[in-house]
């Protein structure tokens, strides 16, 4: 029985944000880490672990510096690491990610108790969209938004949250479920695998390993073959700046503003 | 090129929940009718459910010409696998150009799912879309820095481009799928206008109940059941008045909080948070205004603390009336607001609700 | 000296400032205010691998390096002194004694559980009428035939009220010096708080590091199996001593650790603080100071890190000793954590000497490392001493 979990590495947006002198984000100033939906879809994996004894393969594409993220990953708990990677890949859209990634899945091999875990999605696109189309590319059943997984045999009950409440579910393995951030608390690395960590082989998928899967569209993977293309990338600009209220009185100059509009 | 006269017409799925359309459906269908003008198609809405055939034709008010309802119990409640059978046969079979849903927990869970088996882009939380070029560059010239004057686009370009926030709000981006059909877009709860309701329209507005099969064998995911939130979830998105909390509350979060609600209480508001809130567990995700949660355009927004990463303008820029308070002056919130005070929340908020009571006193 | 992180400590360093900022961060003022104990922090540290950083995997560690240790209980220090000791005392005054002076059979039945947090450790030498003169010891062991009798008594024991095992110092009788004078014999001793006879008093109520459990350890006709003897007998105070020298350097990154803590927060005032129309850190007053006490912590951190790579030069097999090392990193280190976080509550200003921010229970958390594990002047004994000899 195995755990695949797909993980991504993506800019810190929630942090510092620098722009270049024309406008664009300048990506290198951003610290990069795990992107936090996936370390919800790793723990949920690690807890299954922590029951059943399964084995947790991690799968990240991305470029080689997310190495370093993938030992952390296996300093958490996880037991195998691979990295797909290839210049081929690069810029490749949710569509071709997920054949890449389906692709990927398919080569460590999916048993029928196996599970795949998806975060619902990555802080840098916002898509949510890789999960549920890896699902479509291998044939399994999908549960997004995952806040609760109970398992029982090969059976998952899982609670998958709406906006207005929630539907309870009930999903056989092979499946994919995306996790969100409800599902579970991330474990921290421990020292033990930190030590460890270092001692285990990254395996890596490039091109030529992948690109025979059927699942493998070679016109429609990388940044040309993706089926859609960024048109123009921009930045918002911010309002004008408005008044500044100052004084002792600035709370009943603003609510005298507030009455004058009728807005109080 | 690849030739795609065969595709004709703007289709928009439309989510129902316990029967009842989403406030989602009519904002999508009056931006497709907005949209169909530009292209010279017409507008359908599809819906999928048990028994829906009376209560889609109010789409047509809205300015869908047809609709396309798929009545059957195994479709009474969405399900991933019977969704996504029936609507990509009919894609397939009809062949619509665009074809947009909701960007709501259920769409974004069908939405790729279906332009994977479709084999075609998918653009998701779109925020603004455009197919006539000149209409693209007006929107450039409001939405963006560039410079308009120096961006050259080939005017005959008659590809959905589909806006949407990036990199948390940061950055935003234009999507285009130039070698596939359907053009596909989630698109942002709120966020599109909907049109006023034209009784005449959705009187006029045709039902077709196209042939379609599903069976149980299809669907391997099972619905135990369907809950509804105990507690009314909070309502950001039709709200008056936002009253949010950013990490100013840190020094207090129970206060601060407090604060926020009397506040909200007194200018007949609810509470919203920034991420850094959200993330910190000090209230819950539904609460979250900005790019990973909610956009709201209430009559007053108050920012509470909120430095305002653009993550966060994002959400509520469009708001009528801005106000901020912060402690520091220099906080980029304080470039997207209307009035400001500098100052620390847990004094100005006090000194603020006795203001209000005595305005309100005076009258 | 070579300081250039290895990926691992980098690793732990990183998981070290999120385990701090997320558990150990929001329970410091409880921990100061209410006296408490945050024995839910030491069972997660215990998940994690933190009580046995640096011991081999054989005994249930988890095979790091001193360096990472001496990390952890920096970066705990950072944000609460309390839990920067818990974790110091346990590793370097219980379980590094066991490891390094214990029988196979006493490693194999107690690093296991005190290695893997199931066991908290502490260090019993203390007496109320012997601090630094330990040969002031007034707790008797007697030799019982198949078992030892102890009686007397130990104060101010950090981890006394949880600890499940102590390292324990007694006399065990009198023997000749080299002049021929009769003193008295000293030994080690691993004592079970469940041994009959043993009991631990009142907890201290102190100035700083407030959650710690100080307390007394009481001994009446406490049973202590033969085998307990950690540690030939009569080499008792030599083992205490190298102890000491390993808790110095625990102590001297908690030191170093409340300083860094007290800067990082005090950055973030100034910055934010006005007066006159701007920041304080506006100032060059503020610069200047924050400039200095950076070089000064920075100077510290350059002998923590010595004196930890010295005894991990020591446990790799050279033929070393730490003891200036540590005694060294100890008094600059502390001396530092006092200073830098009094110029800290300064900066601050009246806001400072409330409880609403952190600084003022930094600066009493700080006093002690320059007391406990042997006083500013013991150190200086020890530095002297081998300069002098």
């Amino acid at each position: 029985m195995k755990a695949i979990v797909c993980v991504k590495q993506v800019p810190d947006t929630s942090g510092k944000v620098a722009y270049k002198p024309d406008g664009t984000l300048d990506r290198a100033s951003m610290d990069v880490v795990t992107n936090p939906d996936d370390l919800n879809a790793l723990e949920a994996a690690l807890t299954l672990k922590d029951e059943t004894g399964c084995e947790v393969v991690v799968i990240s594409m991305g470029p080689d510096p997310a190495e370093g993220m993938l030992r952390e990953l296996l300093a958490r708990g996880a037991d195998r690491a691979i990295l797909v990677s290839g210049r081929e890949f690069g810029g490749s859209d949710t569509f071709a990610t997920s054949q890449i990634l389906a692709a990927a899945v398919n080569r460590v091999g999916l048993g029928p108790d196996d599970i795949v875990f998806c975060g619902r999605q990555a802080i840098d696109g916002d898509t949510a969209q890789v999960g549920p189309q890896i699902a479509e590319k291998l044939h399994l059943p999908q549960v997004s938004y995952a806040a609760e997984i109970k398992k029982d045999g090969n059976k998952l009950t899982v609670k998958r949250m709406l906006e207005d409440g929630f539907m309870m579910l009930s999903v056989e393995t092979p499946c994919l479920i995306t996790c969100i951030k409800e599902l579970n608390q991330p474990r921290y690395m421990n020292i033990k695998g930190i030590f460890e960590c270092y001692d285990k082989r990254i395996e890596r998928f490039d091109y030529e390993a992948l690109k025979d899967d059927p699942l493998i569209e070679t016109d429609t993977i990388g940044l040309k073959g993706s089926p859609t293309n960024v048109f123009k990338a921009f930045t918002p600009p911010l309002k004008g700046a408005g008044a500044m209220l100052n004084g002792d009185d600035a709370a009943a100059k603003l609510a005298s503003i507030l009455a004058e509009k009728h807005l109080i | 090129m690849t030739d795609f006269s065969d595709y004709k017409g703007i289709w928009v799925f439309c989510e129902q929940r316990s029967g009842e359309l989403m406030p989602t459906d009519f904002e999508l269908v009056s931006e497709a009718s907005r949209l169909a003008k530009e292209i010279g198609c017409k507008v359908t809405g599809v819906v999928l459910g048990n028994g829906m055939e009376a209560a889609s034709k109010e789409l047509g008010g809205y300015g869908a010409d047809e609709v396309m309802v798929c009545d059957d119990p195994l479709l009474e409640v969405y399900t991933t696998d019977a969704y996504t059978k029936v609507l990509c046969d009919l894609v397939n079979e009809y062949k619509p150009e665009v074809l947009l849903m909701g960007a709501t927990n259920i769409g974004r869970d069908l939405g790729p799912r279906c332009a994977a088996r479709l084999h075609t882009g998918l653009t998701a939380d779109a925020t603004h879309l455009d197919v006539d070029t000149k209409e693209y560059i007006e929107f450039l010239r409001n939405a963006s820095t560039i410079d308009v004057e120096t961006v050259k686009l080939d005017e005959a370009d008659r590809n959905l481009k589909m806006t949407r926030p990036a990199f948390g709000g940061h950055m935003m981006a234009t999507i285009i799928c130039p070698r596939f059909r359907p053009q596909m877009s989630t698109v942002r709860p709120g966020v599109m206008k909907r049109a006023a309701f034209d009784q005449a329209k959705a009187d006029a507005c045709q039902v077709i109940k196209p042939a379609f099969s599903i069976t149980k064998e299809d669907i391997h995911v099972e619905v135990l059941s369907v809950e509804k939130a105990a507690k009314k979830m909070v309502d950001l998105i039709g709200a008056n008045v936002v009253v949010s909390v950013g990490r100013g509350i840190s020094k207090n979060v129970k206060e601060g909080l407090a604060l926020a609600e009397k506040l909200a209480d007194a200018m007949g508001g609810v509470v919203g948070a920034s991420r850094a809130v959200v993330d910190a567990g000090w209230i819950s995700s539904d609460h979250q205004v900005g790019q990973t949660g909610k956009t709201v355009h209430p009559k007053v927004y108050v920012a509470l603390g909120i430095s305002g990463a653009i993550q966060h303008v994002a959400g509520m820029q469009d708001s009528e009336l801005i106000i901020a308070v912060n402690k520091n002056e220099s906080a980029p919130i304080f470039g997207a607001a209307d009035y400001g005070i500098v100052g620390d929340l847990f004094k100005v908020v006090p000194d603020l609700l006795k203001a209000i009571e005595s305005e309100r006193a005076a009258r | 000296m070579d300081f250039s992180f290895t990926k691992q400590q980098q690793m732990a360093q990183k998981m070290y400032r999120e385990f701090a900022e997320n558990e150990v961060k929001p329970l410091a003022k409880k921990v100061d205010a209410e006296e408490y104990f945050p024995i839910e922090t030491v069972k997660k540290m215990a998940k994690l691998g933190m009580m046995g950083i640096y011991f081999p995997k054989k005994y249930g560690g988890a095979g790091g390096d001193v360096l990472s240790y001496v990390m952890a209980v920096e970066e705990m220090s950072k944000v609460c002194a309390t839990t920067g000791v818990i974790l110091s005392a346990h590793t370097s005054l219980c379980a590094a004694p066991i490891y390094e002076n214990g029988t196979e059979e006493q490693k194999m039945k107690y690093l296991p559980k005190l290695l893997s947090g199931e066991w908290l450790g502490a260090f019993g030498l203390t007496e109320p009428g012997a601090g630094t003169d330990a040969q002031g010891q007034q707790t008797v062991a007697v030799d019982a035939g198949d078992h030892w009798v102890l009686n007397g008594s130990k104060i101010f024991i950090t981890n006394a009220g949880y600890a499940d095992v102590f390292i324990v110092i007694a006399i065990t009788g009198q023997v000749p010096d080299k002049r021929g004078r009769m003193t008295k014999e000293i030994s080690a001793f691993i004592v079970e708080r469940t041994f009959p006879g043993f009991s631990v008093g009142k907890p201290e109520d102190k100035m700083g590091i407030r959650g710690s459990s100080t307390c007394e350890l009481i001994f009446e006709d406490c049973i202590v199996p033969k085998e307990n003897m950690l540690g030939a007998k009569g080499r008792g105070f030599q083992l205490a001593m190298s102890s000491l020298d390993g808790g110095r350097i625990g102590i001297a990154s908690q030191a170093l650790g409340i300083a860094e803590g007290a800067l990082a927060e005090t950055i973030t005032y100034t910055k934010e603080r006005k007066q006159f129309g701007k920041s304080i850190a506006d100032f060059q007053n503020t610069q200047f100071e924050l400039a200095e006490m950076k070089a000064r912590i920075d100077a510290a951190k350059f002998l923590v890190y010595n004196a930890a790579e010295t005894k991990q030069r020591a446990m790799n097999g050279e033929k070393i000793r730490y003891s200036v090392e540590a005694a060294e990193a100890k008094l600059i280190a502390s001396r530092t954590a006092s200073d830098v976080t009094r110029r800290c509550l300064q900066l601050f200003g009246g806001y400072g000497y409330t409880r609403d921010y952190p600084i003022e229970r930094m600066m009493r958390d700080a006093k002690i490392t320059e007391i406990y594990e042997g006083t500013s002047e013991v150190q200086m004994m020890v530095i002297s001493g081998a300069i002098l000899r």
